[in-house]
């Protein structure tokens, strides 16, 4: 090996060692800086839903619920949402179109997250106690089952609201990646489809998806990820009460939103303990997901052979 | 970006008074703490440093980030909205002082309804923000406010998210007027808010009640007051309902025994006196004793007594409320004999 190929392969591994390295040193001086949270409350602080600064009683049960709910909220409004900006973009919309919005989304992806929160907070959640969150209470608030979900005074503020907003951030770093591994089919395996007699549809479905379904979920994980650590955009309309409630039109909490709004204040050892003990816990929840998340994709890759 | 710009512009001050060889040196003071008493203190710090040269340097970081700050020695003086006990101040080596006044007050979003003419209790405010009174035609707020037609609607309660001087002040309050406030939530920076959503800072909090109808929230009088918004009165100790405003805030001041506490560990709400608002603060500021760079700490203590003796104006035209003379005199006199 010449030294310049030695220098280029020492090079990327530094790269990727240093990236390693820096996610486990972050994790494990998370995990020193809640150390007295954990050996005070134990496994209690994962279940507890209390956090009460005055009585230093923290628990993480509801940050961590409405980390997950929000989340998956979030993936409910931008998943088939960006399917469908992608697929328009690369199979049916005209050719003279598609630079244009492509830009329009990549710029989305550029907009400061405190800036949806603004946003979120004066324009849609308005919206939301007006015009959606009433119509919610009304038609599906008096169903069972999933009744209970929809109960609760129309603020405007909470779980609910703070899903679509997280949603519409995420749908330009979704479909972007979406459209790329989209275009990235090769022509030749399209265009034998479509001598074949197929629809557009159905060579999105039975050719561009299937080719593409790894590359797919990888763009729906970097925005799952983006959403799970999300805390401007999240703390503007989620409501910050660290309240249990089943409705999504109730306010709850997050874990990024709970350190971002309490960091500066903790004012006893416990209760910023407590919160570093939060951020190493987003660390777990984080990676348990996109662990699952990578165990369907295998899945996934297995059933299409 | 002000405050990027102070420091150069404070240097090149610096080298010039230095180079010119005038008696005077300009000093770069440091300072961090309470949000509330920011918009004062950097016109006052803005006025002082054109007369006199000094450059003081304030990060409004919050209460608990000032106390933070100050005993971590990074900065000449902390402030904060929450005065520290006696012992913990010993412990520190630190010495406390008040500053400037100002009140807590109870705003809301109701139609129907006129701005300052709701009035609630203690005890009422205790069970909205306990969760106890969800209607606003509750009895006991229909019976504070005859002749006004409150409807059946949910209150929909707003605090703050995150850790506070107001929250401290406006909770400390409920503790005193409510044992069940006392009992099962407490008093502190953060508390366990039993109902409500949480706004981040006095922003967050009127945003919210601005948006949400049928809200009711609590935040500093300045903020209300330059935001245009809604508050209410609230009945003292001697049973009169009191408008929150400069001349109730004064009285509440006068009417608090500053003399008689050490270190001036004294938190005014539910304050004694006719004319008394009870959600009456006061931002304290917190310095060593024996302080590590004595230079700046003469230079800061000579800017708090300028504020205090000539600060006035500047403190009314922004609504806060100046101590009246003979708390100045006491906090003077504690400043001579306490902080060398």
């Amino acid at each position: 090996m010449s030294t310049g190929d030695r220098a280029f392969r020492w090079l990327t591994a530094v790269a990727a060692w240093a990236v390693l390295i820096t996610l486990l040193a972050a994790a494990l001086s998370m995990a020193w800086g809640g150390r007295l949270a954990f050996r005070t409350f134990g496994w209690k602080f994962i279940t507890s839903p209390n956090w009460d600064a005055v009585g230093h009683n923290f628990g993480a049960a509801i940050p961590i619920y409405g980390t997950l709910v929000s989340s998956a909220l979030a993936m409910l409004v931008a998943i088939p949402t960006s399917l469908g900006i992608a697929i328009f973009l690369s199979e049916v919309a005209p050719r003279w179109l598609r630079g244009p919005v492509g830009m329009a989304i990549e710029l989305l992806a550029a907009i400061p997250s405190i800036i949806y929160g603004m946003w979120g907070l004066f324009v849609f959640a308005p919206f939301m106690a007006n015009h959606v969150e009433p119509w919610l209470n009304d038609k599906l608030g008096p169903l069972p089952g999933i009744g209970p979900l929809f109960s609760g005074p129309p603020i405007g503020i909470g779980m609910l609201t703070a899903g679509i907003v997280l949603g519409i951030m995420t749908i330009p770093f979704i479909s972007s990646v979406m459209r790329d591994v989209f275009q990235a089919v090769p022509p030749a395996l399209r265009e034998s489809a479509f001598a074949l007699g197929a629809t557009p549809w159905e060579v999105t479905r039975k050719v561009t998806l299937p080719y593409t379904s790894s590359a797919v979920l990888g763009a729906i994980f970097l925005g799952l990820g983006r959403a799970l650590g999300e805390t401007m955009a999240v703390t503007f309309v989620l409501g910050n009460a660290h309240d249990f409630s089943g409705s999504l039109l109730m306010p709850g909490n997050s874990i990024a939103a709970a350190i971002a709004n309490e960091f500066t204040e903790a004012d006893s050892p416990i209760y910023l303990s407590s919160l570093i003990a939060l951020g190493f816990l987003l660390f777990v929840v984080t990676f348990i997901v996109l662990a699952i998340a990578k165990f369907m994709l295998m899945r996934i890759e297995r059933s299409f052979g | 970006m002000k405050k990027k710009m102070s420091w150069p512009l404070a240097i090149v001050a610096t080298v010039a008074a230095l180079g010119g060889a005038t008696a005077y040196a300009a000093e770069n003071i440091t300072g961090a703490g309470s949000t509330f008493v920011f918009p004062i203190l950097s016109k006052w710090a803005a006025d002082y440093s054109n007369q006199t040269g000094d450059h003081i340097n304030y990060q409004s970081i919050g209460s608990g980030g000032g106390i933070a700050q100050i005993k971590a020695a990074t900065v000449d003086f902390g402030a904060s909205d929450k005065p520290l006990a006696p012992e913990e101040l010993a412990q520190a080596g630190l010495a406390q002082f008040p500053l400037v006044i100002g009140g807590v007050v109870p705003v809301y979003n109701l139609t129907g309804t006129r701005p300052g003419q709701l009035r609630f209790s203690g005890p009422v405010l205790a069970d909205i923000y306990l969760g106890r009174i969800t209607k606003w035609n509750d009895p006991n707020l229909v019976r504070l406010n005859p002749g006004v037609r409150l409807p059946a609607t949910t209150i929909n309660v707003v605090h703050r998210s995150d850790g506070s001087g107001t929250t401290f002040n406006f909770v400390h309050y409920l503790s005193q007027v409510s044992g069940d406030w006392r009992g099962k939530v407490g008093e502190g920076t953060a508390v366990q808010w039993p109902t409500g959503v949480g706004g981040k800072g006095n922003e967050g909090v009127s945003a919210y009640v601005k948006q949400i109808p049928n809200s009711i929230g609590y935040v500093e009088y300045a903020y209300a007051l330059q935001n245009k918004m809604a508050f209410g009165q609230v009945q003292n100790a001697a049973g009169r309902f009191i408008m929150p405003n400069a001349r109730s805030f004064q009285a509440a001041a006068a009417h608090a025994n500053w003399g008689a506490a050490k270190d001036f560990y004294l938190v005014m709400t539910n304050a004694a006196g006719p004319d008394s608002y009870p959600i009456t603060a006061t931002v304290f500021i917190m310095m060593y004793k024996h302080p590590k760079n004595p230079v700046h700490s003469a230079a800061a203590l000579k800017f708090f007594r300028w504020a205090l003796a000539k600060g006035q104006p500047q403190a009314a035209s922004l609504d806060y409320v100046p101590f009246p003379p003979t708390v100045v005199n006491q906090i003077n006199r504690y400043i001579a004999a306490e902080i060398k």
